[in-house]
């Protein structure tokens, strides 16, 4: 099942009717796909073009510019250091060492089991708290060595099941703008004047 | 209403004891919650703002000179005035793509206060009559996404945000976006093509300027988290007492990371404009000094693209009139600081490498360009570099940047300061930043590469995809 | 201004509000506002270097190639001339010692990772990338670095192949296939510096127009299978000529290499087809190198076979032919065809007609529209950009006429004009339509009836000017009905100009040029009838084939087999000519000079460009030789007296006397007066429940002969189907795919069944002249309209 399946279809009607335009919906819905199978799928990707009305080219274009995306399965566990001046300073070289040999992988690899990919990442706004990684875009500051062990050895046994959830996760809560409530994204043409307290009197 | 998260939100913020404009929620645990929002004065703005015209507002935000906190420093309420009176709709897109190397901020105002945000976006919308509010946050930020997520659905719940708000004219909607990994969409036009749903890369300036040609091709408004997050206090407390703090050219405070060698680093809300460098290394309210007392090789003052400076500039202020001038700039407020341990061909490498890999590849000079320095440096810095290469470097920078490039002065150098900006041959600025760190670094340590060249005709190497660390 | 008193001073000169004056190196130039620097420059000597940029598409400035300095206020800014507009009194320079460093510095950098393959590269000698390079470049690249490396060409469709290696990234590939064709299937993928141009996996660039692409790539990157390793470009001879595949008239350049065609490339021709062609178009030529054309003439033997003879029997027996048959009597000979030759060959044949009295020609195959539809106001190609409304009352322009279909497009997506479509099924250009009004065949004028009380229509049309494309959108549907539903379109916007889109290629002229019928002489569907009465004892095919292309299978078989005797005139052994008695070898396209006549009237050249196969002729000559053998001097014997009597016997042509233009642009055609067309009743004709109204309408790819004899087109043709809209499936009872059984009152079929949101609800499409059973079968052309039935196979 790497089309859509229904409860995404319908979350993903639901984010399509937040833009203008459809095809604005295009990114969200990619990680939707992502977070349903752990990684992009081709049959996805056509899905998603039927659902916003593009090619399976563009959506293919789009997807591939953007890192988080993956086109083939990773681990369940996605181990992000990151290498940039700030961390490379505080000795993310050494903790980029020291994860390939606690993992068996080279950055890129993932291990034998399924269960990590390494990667080198580039700044994760955590600059302060160098060195950093994330798991599945989940912070951890000031890895030492041994924090990373630690850190492996707690995925391994389930004991961050409830913190970190499987690769393609990213966000676990989701905006949900209530009917009564929401304005309506309307296509620009569509749009004849000026909004309404533009009328140079207060609102309130 | 709250969804209890559990988990560590974002750490390294120092409080101090300065005033608080943006920050004055995070010493309390639950600061997220809207709880906790509305009991520390919050939508108090909203409300008061609402209750002024919509153009009365806008002459507010505008007197009070909220300088842009994304990088270019550009005012608000300029920016606002600038779109066409009669061309709707407009659209307001809030920039929380945050991934300039060293710049670290705009996440703990998500993750920590962001009702503030939405507050924020709330009141911008508003005053110059934006009828739709995009919040585009970086992809790999999951916590800030929830976080940003929950305080949506609570404000939505409770009348904030939506339709008629506060039971007002005022409706407006605010949709959660988020990014999938890409440096480059943090730039504005890249941003905007990136919500369009297609590849985050940049459009020419002109004649895409978002404030006339942005979103669908409508008016669009393009500022950043921090930017927005001035505008509650600001509407609480009026224009008088923002300019009152700070200078009259860079009113208010700003957040600012100092990262690398230092004792204590961390994110700080500084006086703009009066606070200096030498305060932030070495104040101790601050950064406290360089680790292990060591000295102070260099540091970058705003973000990974800035050039960079040395103990020389040390006294300059957080100010924009001076720090140009010098040959840098502020840029997101990242400072970075290299102690004398510091393999300098190494750490620029790791800069020319993250710009390099950025580019979105529209233009020549930046795809193929970043990509031929890094080689070349990965070259030096492996010591299989030469003569030529050192001298290629400064060639193909060139090409990207043509004309004198930018750099501090140094007294120990006899070098006087060349001003800021540069010309450029590329559309966005990632091209001219994969070569700023590089330009500073052999203009200001040139030994520290000619140690490590060989006089011998060079096999040419493919390059790593890792930045090696040669360095403690 | 043209009355001017001579004691009056001069008026003052009325100031152009767009006109804006620049200094491009020293060197004022007028410019209008709006135009970017490059183009404006382009006027002048000075050569931009450049690659994204192209004039016909949307500017990206990407390559960075283009810099230039512009003088400001501070001092001379650096800037893309591309995407920098002109402006009042702007200072511009282009050779400055900054914008040469900068110039060179981004030739340098695109050759970094170029292979630099050029001695076995396609583009080699034609390349802009080379040429540049020597140009605007450094002169030797120190780039040492190993280069990007890809798979070599991989085939991103069945006749396009990409190297990755040699792109250089500038987007015009694929802004062509998005802005331009609206297929877009490649894109831009990965990021940075491995920035690739990639179809999706597994879904081939399989676009109508993709030949458009390698033309336009500045290296070789895009390559076509026609055309890889065929020739060098230093080998390459050139003429400047005009497609004729179909009736859009696309101006062309020919390219040939020892005496054997090579390569179409598009000419942009304001008025026609802006340098864009259709991929038929292009790689057509194939068939006139094939090794199936015609050779010699020949004639039915003793044993009733066809056997090659000399030209001398071949012109002799069929002048005995023609003159037994006009023994009989005039009406007993009938010419059907000319379409597919030039003015100036149907101008010979219409002439020899008149000699002979032969009343009954007609160029058109009971498919096409009743002549006086040029005589209705004209509206021009180019009209469709200014035009308010576009109102199509025509076949599927992107299967039938290519390039039209992108100029269509065009306006809608700028937004200069609206489209409204009316038609019995959603066209390639329904996603752009303002207002589709899609009707079921035999109501469309009673559903345009209906639009008089259509208010934000009707305020639409009186907007401005209103352009109506109008030709046989369902051949199973009389052409009665389309000029009915032309007289209501322009009973509601009476100023509107009308564009008769005719498909075949020189229809127009040929039916100019008299092949068509006069003084009560018979259309091609009476011609078949009473052949197959027994009445003609000599029938004249002039390149037609009408057992292929009549869309009624029954009537041609009958009347080819009812007439006495045939003569064809043709390029291949098709269908019809394979029952000739004689068949004498035609001259084909570039291998004959003359003039041809396109949908709008537009006369312009087609060139010689190599010599014609065997003894092959052109038609024209045949008829100058069939008349001196039935003792009938036309009075012309070379090229440029037929052409000069053309021009002066037939008054329509006589623009064409402007040579250069006719080398060019071409000249439109001189027009009788406007008609008027009377609204007519319609029958209502009502629908069984249970039955299917047909539309049957061609696909791009089909079995036509250019097509069918061209390899690199012939597998693109899909089959023959039937196909419903998807909720009349389940009343079929059949599944998609399925066989089944289609019977209209001629006959019953059986066809794949396929299914498609763009065919309307109790209607059934057939593409028609595809692989598989021919659909023609059903068809009737004494009827309206064709209702069928769609079984279940038991
Ligand atoms: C390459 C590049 C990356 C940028 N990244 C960011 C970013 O991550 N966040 C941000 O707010 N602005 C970023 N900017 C600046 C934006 O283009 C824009 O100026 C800013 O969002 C405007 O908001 P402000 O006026 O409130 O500062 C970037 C600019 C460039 C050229
Ligand atoms: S400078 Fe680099 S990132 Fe910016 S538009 Fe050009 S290629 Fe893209
Ligand atoms: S394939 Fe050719 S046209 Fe397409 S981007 Fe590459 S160089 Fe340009
Ligand atoms: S549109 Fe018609 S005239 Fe133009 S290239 Fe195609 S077949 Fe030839
Ligand atoms: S450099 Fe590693 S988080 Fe910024
Ligand atoms: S031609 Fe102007 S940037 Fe490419």
């Amino acid at each position: 099942m790497s089309r859509l399946n229904e409860a995404n279809i319908k979350t993903a009607l639901e984010i399509i009717a937040r833009y203008p335009r459809p095809k604005s919906a295009l990114i969200p819905l990619l990680h939707l796909a992502q977070e349903q199978n752990g990684y992009v799928t081709n049959e996805a990707m056509v899905h998603l073009g039927e659902l916003v009305g593009v090619t399976s080219a563009e959506v293919y274009g789009t997807a591939t510019f953007y890192e988080m995306f993956r086109f083939e399965p990773v681990g369940k566990y996605l181990v992000n250091i990151c290498g940039t001046m700030s961390c490379a300073l505080m000795g993310a070289g050494d903790l980029m060492h020291h994860a390939e040999q606690k993992l068996g992988v080279k950055a890129g690899g993932t291990t034998a089991d399924g269960m990590f990919t390494l990667a080198h990442a580039e700044c994760q706004a955590a600059c302060t708290e160098a060195p950093t990684l994330q798991v599945n875009y989940r912070f951890r500051y000031k890895v030492t060595n041994g924090d990373f062990d630690t850190l492996i050895d707690d995925l391994k046994n389930g004991k961050l099941a409830d913190e970190i959830p499987a690769h393609g996760v990213v966000a676990r809560i989701r905006q949900r703008i209530p009917a009564d409530r929401g304005v309506g994204a309307v296509a620009p043409e569509l749009v004849t004047e000026n909004p309404a307290w533009m009328d140079g009197k207060a609102a309130l | 209403m709250t969804t209890a998260i559990k988990y560590p939100h974002a750490a390294g913020f120092v409080a101090g004891d300065r005033p608080k404009i943006v920050t004055s929620r995070f010493e309390h645990a639950d600061s997220y919650t809207i709880e906790r929002f509305l009991a520390t004065g919050g939508y108090a703005g909203l409300r008061k703002a609402l209750g002024r015209a919509a153009t009365d507002v806008h002459e507010e935000v505008k007197s009070a000179t909220v300088l842009g906190r994304g990088g270019a420093g550009f005012p608000a309420g300029t920016k606002w005035g600038l779109t066409p009176q009669q061309v709707f709709p407009k659209y307001l897109v809030v920039n929380g793509d945050e991934s300039e190397p060293g710049t670290y901020k705009d996440r703990l105002l998500m993750e920590r206060d962001p009702h503030q945000l939405i507050e924020g976006c709330l009141i911008a919308c508003y005053a110059a009559g934006l009828s739709q509010c995009f919040l585009y946050i970086r992809g790999e930020m999951a916590l800030a996404q929830e976080r940003v997520a929950t305080a949506l659905n609570e404000a939505y719940a409770a009348g904030y945000v939506g339709k008629n708000i506060l039971g007002s004219k005022f409706s407006v909607d605010i949709v959660l976006h988020w990014g999938a990994g890409a440096y480059v969409v943090g730039e504005e036009t890249a941003l905007i093509e990136s919500l369009e749903g297609n590849r985050g890369m940049p459009r020419l300036k002109p004649p895409f300027f978002p404030a006339a040609n942005g979103l669908y091709g409508q008016p669009t408004i393009v500022n950043n988290v921090e930017t927005l997050a001035n505008l509650p206090w600001l509407m609480v407390n009026g224009s008088e007492a923002y300019t009152a703090i700070g200078t009259k050219t860079s009113p208010g405070t700003r957040m600012v990371a100092v990262s690398g060698h230092v004792k204590n680093p961390g994110v700080f809300e500084i006086i703009n404009g009066t606070t200096t460098f030498r305060d932030l290394l070495y104040g101790a309210e601050f950064c406290g000094g360089i680790r292990n007392d060591n000295e102070l090789k260099a540091f970058v003052p705003g973000g990974g693209s800035a050039p960079w400076f040395t103990a020389d500039q040390l006294d300059l202020p957080f100010e924009a009139s001076q720090v140009g001038p010098a040959g840098s700039m502020l840029g997101s407020g990242a400072i970075m600081v290299m102690d004398s341990t510091t393999d300098i061909p190494a750490a620029a490498l790791t800069l020319t490498h993250f710009y390099a890999h950025e580019s979105c590849g529209k233009c020549t000079p930046c795809r193929e360009g970043g990509t031929w320095l890094e080689r070349i440096l990965t070259r030096i810095v492996e010591g299989t570099g030469t003569e030529a290469d050192l001298q290629q470097i400064l060639e193909v920078g060139a090409m990207i940047c043509p004309g004198d490039f930018p750099h501090a002065s140094n007294e120990k150098l006899g070098l006087a300061a060349v001003p800021f900006p540069y010309k450029m041959t590329t559309i966005c600025f990632v091209g001219p930043s994969a070569f700023a760190p590089l330009h500073s670094a052999i203009t200001l340590f040139r030994s520290e590469f000619e140690a490590r060249l060989v006089k011998r005709i060079s096999i040419p190497v493919t390059a790593v995809s890792t930045p090696p660390t040669v360095w403690a | 201004m043209t009355t001017v008193d001579s004691n009056t001073t001069a008026p003052e000169p009325v100031v152009d509000p767009n006109a804006v004056s620049v200094t491009i190196n020293g060197k004022v130039v007028a410019a209008r506002k709006g135009e970017m620097i490059i183009a404006a420059a382009d006027r002048t000597d000075d050569f931009i270097p450049r690659f994204c940029y192209h004039p016909r598409m949307e500017p990206v400035g990407m390559c960075r190639q283009c810099l230039v300095e512009v003088v400001g206020p501070r001092g001379p800014m650096m800037v893309v001339s591309c995407m920098t507009p002109v402006a009042e009194g702007q200072v511009v320079n282009t050779e400055t010692e900054g914008v040469k460093k900068a110039q060179e510095g981004v030739l340098e950098l695109l050759l970094a990772n170029h292979p630099l393959d050029c001695p076995v590269c396609d583009k080699g000698g034609e390349c802009p990338l080379q040429d540049q390079a020597f140009s605007h470049g450094p002169g030797e690249s120190r780039f040492v670095e190993e280069k990007r490396h890809y798979e070599k060409p991989i085939a991103i469709s069945d006749n396009v192949y990409l190297d990755r290696e040699r792109c250089i990234l500038c987007d015009r590939c694929t802004r062509f296939a998005d802005e331009v064709a609206g297929d877009a299937l490649i894109s831009f993928t990965s990021r940075g510096n491995n920035t690739q141009v990639m179809t999706f996996p597994d879904e081939p660039f399989s676009s109508y127009f993709s030949g458009n692409t390698v033309q336009i790539c500045p290296v070789g990157a895009l390559t076509a299978k026609p055309y890889r390793f065929k020739a060098r470009p230093w080998d390459i001879e050139h003429v400047e000529s005009t497609c004729t595949t179909c009736s859009v008239g696309c101006r062309t350049v020919v390219q040939s290499s020892r005496d054997e065609l090579v390569r179409y490339q598009g000419v942009d021709s304001q008025p026609v087809n802006w340098g864009w062609l259709c991929d038929k178009g292009r790689f057509n030529f194939e068939s006139i190198n094939s090794k199936d054309r015609l050779l010699t003439p020949l004639i039915k033997d003793a044993s009733g076979n066809l056997s090659a003879t000399s030209w001398s029997v071949a012109i002799d027996s069929a002048a005995r032919m023609l003159r037994t048959a006009l023994t009989v009597s005039p009406q007993s000979v009938a010419i059907i065809g000319g379409a597919r030759g030039t003015n100036e060959d149907a101008f010979a044949w219409a002439q020899l007609a008149n000699a002979l009295g032969v009343d009954s020609r007609d160029s058109q195959l009971a498919d096409g529209l009743p002549p006086q539809v040029f005589s209705l106001p004209q509206a021009t190609i180019a009209d469709i950009d200014t035009a308010k409304t576009i109102i199509l009352l025509a076949p599927d322009l992107k299967e039938e006429l290519p390039v039209l279909y992108l100029r269509v497009r065009h306006a809608a997506e700028k937004r200069t004009g609206r489209v409204v479509e009316v038609s019995p099924r959603a066209t390639g250009l329904a996603g752009k339509a303002w207002k589709k009004v899609h009707v079921e065949p035999g109501k469309t004028a009673a559903a345009l009836r209906a639009l008089a009380t259509d208010a934000a229509f009707m305020a639409q049309v009186a907007s401005g000017s209103v352009v109506v494309i109008v030709g046989r959108m369902n051949l199973a549907e009389s052409e009665e009905s389309v000029v009915h539903a032309l007289a209501e379109v322009l009973h509601l916007a009476p100023q509107a100009t009308v564009l008769p889109v005719l498909r075949r290629g020189n229809v127009r002229g040929s039916i100019t040029a008299g092949l068509t019928p006069r003084n009560g002489g018979k259309s091609t569907a009476e011609i078949l009838e009473a052949a197959s009465a027994g009445k003609i004892e000599c029938l004249v095919l002039l390149g037609a084939d009408p057992l292929s292309d009549v869309p009624d299978a029954d009537l041609a078989r009958r009347g080819l087999s009812g007439a006495r005797n045939i003569i064809a005139i043709d390029t291949f052994i098709t269908q019809s000519s394979a029952t000739a008695d004689i068949v004498l070898p035609a001259a084909a396209y570039g291998e004959k000079e003359g003039t041809t006549t396109n949908l709008e009237g537009r006369i312009s050249n087609v060139a010689q460009s190599i010599t014609p196969v065997g003894t092959s002729r052109p038609d024209w000559m045949i008829a100058v030789e069939l008349g001196t053998a039935t003792l009938h001097e036309l009075g012309f014997t070379s090229y440029g007296e037929v052409h000069a009597a053309m021009i002066s016997r037939v008054s329509e042509f006589a623009p064409a006397a402007d040579t250069h233009a006719v080398e060019h642009d071409g000249v439109i055609i001189a027009h009788p007066s406007p008609i008027t067309l009377t609204r007519a009743d319609g029958a209502s004709n009502e629908r069984n429940s249970y039955d299917y109204r047909a539309v049957v309408s061609r696909k791009l790819y089909d079995k036509a002969i250019g097509t069918a004899k061209s390899p690199s087109l012939v597998s693109l043709a899909p089959s023959a189907a039937v196909i419903v809209n998807p909720l009349d499936v389940p009343r079929i009872g059949a599944q998609v795919g399925e066989s089944v059984r289609v019977t209209s009152q001629r006959a019953t079929l059986v066809l794949s069944l396929q299914e498609s949101v763009d065919v309307l609800r109790g209607t059934a499409w057939l593409p028609i002249n595809l692989g598989g059973s021919d659909v023609r079968e059903l068809l009737d052309v004494s009827k309206d309209v064709i209702d069928l039935k769609i079984e279940k196979m038991s």
